[in-house]
């Protein structure tokens, strides 16, 4: 089961830039690697990150083999509004994997 | 045959398998003509400038699988004025695209961070994309002791 962390502050003041941190566990494996025996191995990579807030997107990444395992982004969005911010990985051989924070803002 | 002549001819012809068996190893990598292609494929015909963002990077890395990267970019990030993207370039790992990340006014800010894997010593170029339309890039140079992609299962 492919597990993700998130960091995002439960509380914010309107207006305030937040800082968000993600991590999600995956081998990232480049389609570059052999086996000991030469065989190749599949690229088996995540292919895409959106971060919505509130339903909106407010950040989103396209992920190349050159990104290293388990993916980590900071970034940072303006806390708006009290609410979720949800974070959504896909890639390849299905790849999905869903986190939310919820945040209150003052 | 004098023996100079013997020794010129057996040294070119060593070095000449020298090449070969190096071309033979080399795996397929990204150029700097190929990533000038996969950097004009994002970016159009549009001028890039240099400036406005900032690329950090250790200069010298001790592992090539997670090399720690940061961008940044000077701009107020408002509606009227903000990045619409970031993207990263390599020279020499088998492919040129890095990453692309999306961001508008709802950033706050223009800083982004991630972790890249790197294939050889090389430099690395980030490229943004503002709201007006125009490009600036910054690029750094990296020494990386154990590369990425090297090691077999």
């Amino acid at each position: 089961m492919a597990n993700a962390l998130v960091n995002v502050p439960p509380r914010a003041r309107r207006g305030d830039i937040i800082e968000i941190k993600t991590l999600v566990s995956h081998p990232m494996e480049t389609g570059y690697r052999r086996t000991q025996l030469g065989a190749p191995i599949p690229r088996d990579i995540v292919r895409r990150f959106v971060c919505t807030y509130n339903g909106a997107e407010v950040f989103s990444a396209e992920l190349h083999p050159a990104i290293s395992a388990n993916p980590y982004f900071v970034f940072s969005t303006v806390a708006v509004e009290s609410g979720t911010i949800a974070f959504l990985w896909t890639g390849d051989n299905g790849f999905s994997v869903t986190e939310s924070a919820a945040i209150v803002v003052d | 045959m004098e023996r100079r002549d013997f020794l010129k001819i057996a040294g070119g012809g060593a070095a000449g398998i020298g090449l070969a068996a190096i071309i033979a190893v080399e795996p397929a990598r990204a150029t700097p003509a190929s990533m000038e292609e996969a950097i004009r494929k994002v970016v159009g015909a549009a001028p890039i400038k240099p400036g406005r963002i900032k690329i950090e990077l250790p200069p010298l890395s001790e592992n090539g699988n997670a090399v720690p990267l940061t961008l940044s970019v000077e701009s107020p990030m408002t509606e009227a004025d903000h990045v619409r993207a970031l993207h990263v370039f390599t020279e020499k790992n088998p492919l040129p695209e890095v990453v692309s990340f999306r961001l508008g006014p709802r950033a706050g800010r223009a800083r982004v961070a991630t972790r890249i894997r790197l294939a050889d010593s090389q430099t690395v170029v980030a490229v943004c994309e503002m709201s007006d339309g125009s490009f600036w890039s910054d690029r750094a140079d990296v020494v990386v002791t154990i590369a990425a992609c090297a090691e077999e299962l």
